[in-house]
């Protein structure tokens, strides 16, 4: 390696540590404030590429000189903020005391009403934005030939690194801010206006995200795609940086920067992979990043908010999923084709969702990287078709062992972690996955993925294959179920409410949840393997972020409180889906304004606004 | 054998030195009180001899067995049952359950994945709750309990694992004056009947003066005193350092009551 490649990729890792740093910083500073874990944050910053494009034009029209394309960034970064600034007020403003998992997928809910929209408005395919007059050319440093774009970003890094330091320094607004990142009570015991305090936040966190898509404009092409891919780069830097704090962002956008483009030349596949086994590495020396605190201990006495209450089944319990089972049996008699193939999806779903709900609404392990074992079943259930020759049977048994396995290989690190670090880095372990789906072509077929993954003869017809995922479905939710009221469901259930409390009376609360982490991820890929045979084909994005967020929410709008909750939402939320579909593009905004609506109107969820309703209902009664 | 031999415990928090050189046992049968002003350090050897924390030097051995560096886990199945200073239940399940799952746990039967739980160690459960007087809220979720009913929910968890030596911080906090003395009576003869050392802190002067068998004084992570309770009553230096505002405030208040009558 010569010593001017060696400069030329070391520059290179700054103009992108840069880059990550702008946007990762405004992601770091709304954290910090609010204490959500803003999904929109990617967003935000492709509506400040998709401004900077739109604005770019007339203004250099005016005049073709470098101050006017700066002007042009920093309007694109102003009226981010404003996006900002208007989710706040708008949404997030009702949801502070909400469960966090509720205002996550809030911020989902607005990922995709705003891809939805940018689509609508500047059109499906890449804009490319005009490039910095002044910074078109290259400057050949040590023999090598650097855009000077490159060095204007290199420059912007630490300029926006120390105007954000300024401000958190040297105002009473940055003062507030760092006081609410450290002891957010606090604060507000001391009479702060919070509401303005969260709303400059916002406006703060959206303009810096505005900031960083603009700068790319002349680097990259504005696509509605965007939002998700830096997403979980500015994930990644933060959780390694240390939620919270903006000089560990930098420290950990360095770092990045470099393993980037050095890992390009020397192990030009596994750049993906090698980031996230970077952050796996970190949070286990680190349990809260580089520079980030431990949350500080809440002392109330309270029942984890938005969390599985689990009773004894009543007899009308029974009843009543004896009821539903009948009905599923004679369905495929009253059903047409097309209903017994969302019916068998649903059932698919509901088994995964209720996995998830085992893992996050009894375990409180939170798991933002669930499709990574739904996906892990369907390609073991696929390459073992497709490249060993197994029959369906086998292939359907091995689909939940290599879930399992999986699960077992990333608990391990997964369960050491607690809160927000456990479920990033849940995350960061799909995403391990699903690089190693998209990137490892020879075997998984890249991202066309493996095509022609049938069943066995005998369940070739759909309404045996109805049948078969009924049984499969049925059987592992009444077995999961078994499990949650058994002692290991009690003992994951203790270690939830208190860690400390579970520890002093022998339970060993790493291995309760590890066993946990498996049980539900051989579930899941179970689920995975019977979605392969029903589709006949697997692709990447069954492990992409999107479907994790999928079965957050499928949990989250049947509501966690009941345990019941998960199967009523798989069955909701697809069927909303699949109304939705046929609307064409329209199809992402209905269901971000149906998960924003849920939330907003009953946070306890389907089956929770059900329970409240019956329970307000039997009290008129009673007192009338 | 000696229960509880705590030697030459030393624990710094950054510079702040929370444990210096502390030295104490318990016996079978005997009650010991920690006390001192907050920030004395009591919380912090409680965690050390409980596993919450690791020491930076010393021993601590029960029945002749170190359990430093042991996990709180590993110690509990040793028998070591605790309460907490801010009271750690499994606030989503009811106080019968709450008794269950330590039951079960003394049992080894919480890697169960199919017989189900409801009904295990049930009887033994609302058995300990009757001796801790919680019969009548043994079916209520402890979130919804009263803070001195939530520690009594914590007293019998303690006693699910038939402790040896029973660690517990503030046990009658919350809980109103004349419930304090019955609580502390149960835990005295607890431990004559069943030979259970217990080591404890609390504010309550009067509880610790009742019914400590020993007292120790600590005053900024040091023992500065040690005794009976009259010794230590007596001890000039405790009455300057700590004791003084107490014994004076009892003093005025019962010569206000004299002069009443």
């Amino acid at each position: 390696m010569s010593l001017s490649f060696m400069i030329a990729q070391f520059l290179n890792g700054l103009a992108s540590a840069s880059s990550l740093f702008i946007v990762a910083s405004g992601l770091t500073i709304v954290f910090g404030v609010t204490r959500i874990v803003n999904f929109a944050h990617g967003s935000l910053y492709m509506l400040g590429a998709y401004f900077a494009v739109t604005l770019m034009q007339p203004l250099l029209d005016l005049s073709r000189s470098f101050p006017m394309f700066l002007l042009g960034l920093l309007v694109a970064a102003a009226l981010t903020g404003l996006v900002g600034l208007c989710i706040e007020v708008v949404l997030l403003r009702r949801v502070y005391r909400a469960p966090e998992l509720l205002q996550l997928l809030i911020t989902f809910g607005l990922v995709l009403v705003i891809e939805d929209l940018v689509v609508r408005i500047w059109g499906p395919l890449e804009l490319l934005g005009p490039r910095a007059p002044g910074l078109r050319g290259a400057i050949t440093i040590a023999g090598s030939q650097v855009p000077s774009y490159d060095l204007f970003l290199i420059a912007m890094g630490p300029l926006v690194f120390g105007l954000v330091w300024l401000v958190l320094h040297r105002t009473r607004f940055g003062i507030l801010v760092r006081a609410a990142t450290q002891d957010r009570d606090m604060v507000a015991a001391l009479g702060v206006n919070q509401s303005l305090l969260f709303t400059g936040a916002l406006f703060l966190g959206g303009a810096l995200a505005g900031f960083g898509g603009a700068l790319q404009i002349p680097r990259a092409a504005a696509s509605p795609q965007m939002d998700i891919a830096i997403l979980t780069d500015a994930f990644v830097v933060t959780v390694i940086g240390g939620m919270g704090s903006v000089p560990g962002a930098a420290l950990a956008a360095l770092i990045i920067g470099q393993l980037n483009a050095f890992g390009i030349a020397l192990l030009p596949k596994s750049t993906l992979v090698l980031v996230f086994v970077l952050m796996a590495g970190v949070l286990i020396v680190r349990p809260y990043g580089l520079l980030g605190r431990p949350e500080p201990l809440s002392l109330r006495v309270a029942v984890p908010e938005g969390f599985t209450r689990l009773m004894p089944p009543t007899p009308a319990l029974w009843l009543m999923c004896g009821l539903v089972v009948a009905a599923l049996v004679v369905l495929p008699l009253l059903a047409d084709a097309y209903s017994q193939k969302i019916a068998i999806e649903v059932l698919i779903f509901a088994l995964a969702a209720f996995a998830l709900a085992f893992l996050i609404g009894n375990g409180g392990v939170v798991s933002f990287g669930h499709a990574a074992y739904f996906g892990i079943g369907a390609y073991a259930a696929g390459l073992a078709v497709k490249r060993l020759g197994f029959g369906m049977e086998a292939a359907l048994l091995l689909a939940p062992l290599a879930g399992a396995a999986g699960a077992a290989v990333f608990g391990v690190f997964v369960v050491r972690l607690q809160g927000i670090y456990l479920a990033m880095l849940t995350l960061a372990v799909a995403q391990i996955v699903y690089a190693v789906a998209v990137q490892w072509i020879e075997v998984t077929g890249g991202d066309n993925g493996i095509v022609g993954v049938w069943p066995a003869r005998w369940a070739e017809g759909r309404v045996t294959y109805y049948y078969l995922t009924l049984g499969v479905s049925v059987t592992g939710i009444f077995v999961l179920h078994r499990m949650l009221h058994a002692p290991f469901g009690y003992a994951l259930r203790a270690a939830r409410d208190s860690a400390v409390r579970a520890d002093a009376i022998g339970l060993d609360v790493g291995r309760l949840r590890l066993l946990a982490f498996m049980i539900a991820g051989a579930a899941t890929a179970l689920a995975g393997g019977l979605y392969a045979f029903s589709k006949g084909s697997i692709d990447p994005t069954l492990l992409a972020i999107p479907q994790s967020v999928d079965f957050l929410a499928m949990l989250l709008i049947g509501g966690i409180q009941q345990i019941g909750g998960a199967l009523a939402g798989a069955a909701a939320l697809h069927l909303l889906r699949v109304w939705a579909l046929p609307l064409g593009d329209m199809w992402r905004m209905v269901l971000g304004l149906t998960i924003i609506a849920i939330v907003l109107v009953s946070p306890q969820g389907i089956v929770g606004g059900v329970a409240q309703l019956v329970q307000r209902q039997r009290r008129a009664r009673t007192s009338s | 054998m000696t229960l509880l031999v705590v030697k030459n415990l030393h624990k710094a928090f950054g510079g702040v030195a929370a444990a210096r050189d502390i030295s104490f046992e318990v016996e079978r049968g005997e009650l010991v009180a920690l006390i001192g002003p907050n920030g004395a350090g009591k919380s912090t050897t409680f965690n050390i001899v409980g596993g919450q924390l690791a020491p930076d030097r010393g021993a601590v051995e029960l029945d002749g067995v170190s359990i430093v560096h042991k996990p709180p886990r590993a110690i509990w199945r040793l028998g070591v049952g605790r309460t907490f200073q801010i009271a750690q239940t499994f606030v989503s399940m009811t106080a019968t359950e709450n008794v269950q799952m330590a039951l079960q746990s003394a049992a080894t039967a919480t890697f169960g994945l199919w017989r189900s739980a409801h009904a295990l160690k049930r009887d033994e459960a609302v058995a300990l709750l009757d001796l801790v007087g919680l019969a009548d809220s043994r079916d209520r979720s402890v979130g919804t309990l009263a803070y001195g009913d939530i520690k009594r929910v914590e007293l019998a968890i303690a006693l699910a694992g038939a402790p040896k030596l029973l660690l517990m911080d503030e046990p009658t906090a919350g809980m109103a004056r004349g419930e304090r003395g019955k609580l502390m009576q149960l835990i005295v003869s607890l431990a004559r009947q069943r030979g259970v050392g217990v080591l404890f802190t609390e504010h309550d002067m009067d509880a610790v003066f009742a019914h400590a068998s020993r007292v120790l004084v600590l005053v900024r992570g040091e023992i500065v005193a040690r005794g009976t309770p009259a010794e230590v009553q007596a001890d000039p230096l405790v009455r300057r350092m700590y004791l003084g505002t107490y014994v004076g405030a009892r003093t005025a208040g019962g010569d206000g009551a004299g002069g009443g009558a």
